[in-house]
């Protein structure tokens, strides 16, 4: 029930521009910033912005060489949202047997 | 039976009771039946009725569901808002019960999603859905489970 840890990363990712930038660098491995702003179609500084989300959810890295910035996807981060669907499945089926039981009771 | 199918974003667990929907309702919506199988609660069945779960404290998590009903359709569709800790950093989970005549008895659905209904439809309308997200990201990372 502890949902708190997942959720930057939903909220991270709720953003379409996002989760394009951040597939794009699962497939194709480490990108400039450059690059990114090639692929996604907007302006360098709103894919700075959607970086700079991706990187507090921790579902980037980046390091600096000479002027540009290079970009990694940590599909590690993806586990608290995978924790999160294993965690609440356990959870309704569990009530939904308690359910079952209670309508045994009922009249 | 029970028979959990999941997506990334939304969470499903189905099940045919040998009871009619009737009596499925009752135990969905009558807040003391509510109280004996999912968690105590000041649950009334009225669209905009802000309402709490109270479960035992939990590590990280103080053990409340703050709720709001979304929707009410008698014997057939309940649905209300879930937020779990605090509002202004957690997401909102929209839990979506809907009750079926099957023969027997009544098939239960519910559906757990990640997303307040506004975001649902911006991310229908996007290109980048979450279905297709996780779908080729999955064959990305080489067709692990995700």
């Amino acid at each position: 029930m502890t949902s708190t840890s997942p959720n930057h990363v939903f909220r991270a990712l709720a953003d379409p521009t996002r989760r394009a930038i951040f597939e794009e660098l699962t497939r194709q491995g480490e990108q400039t910033v450059h690059a990114l702003t090639r692929y996604a179609g907007v302006s360098q500084p709103a894919v700075s912005k959607h970086l700079t989300v991706l990187k507090r959810a921790k579902l980037v890295r980046h390091r600096r060489e000479g002027r540009e910035t290079h970009y990694r996807a940590q599909a590690d981060a993806l586990t608290p949202m995978v924790d999160w669907l294993k965690h609440y499945g356990a959870f309704w089926r569990d009530r939904f047997d308690r359910l079952e039981a209670l309508l045994e009771r009922m009249e | 039976m029970s028979n959990p199918a999941q997506t990334p974003n939304t969470l499903v667990v189905e099940r045919v009771f040998p009871h009619p929907p009737e009596k499925l309702w009752r135990a969905l919506t009558e807040g003391p039946l509510l109280a004996q199988w999912m968690m105590n609660n000041d649950f009334e069945p009225v669209i905009g009725r802000k309402f709490q779960f109270q479960a035992d404290p939990a590590p990280n998590w103080n053990g409340v569901v703050d709720c709001e009903v979304l929707v009410v359709e008698p014997l057939q569709r309940l649905s209300y808002n879930w937020g779990v800790g605090d509002a202004a950093a957690g997401l909102q989970w929209v839990v979506l019960w809907t009750l079926t005549p099957a023969e027997g008895g009544t098939h239960v659905r519910m559906e757990q999603s990640g997303f307040r209904p506004d975001q649902q439809a911006a991310y229908k309308g996007a290109n980048y859905g979450w279905q297709n997200f996780f779908g080729r990201l999955g064959q990305v990372l080489g067709g692990s489970a995700i």
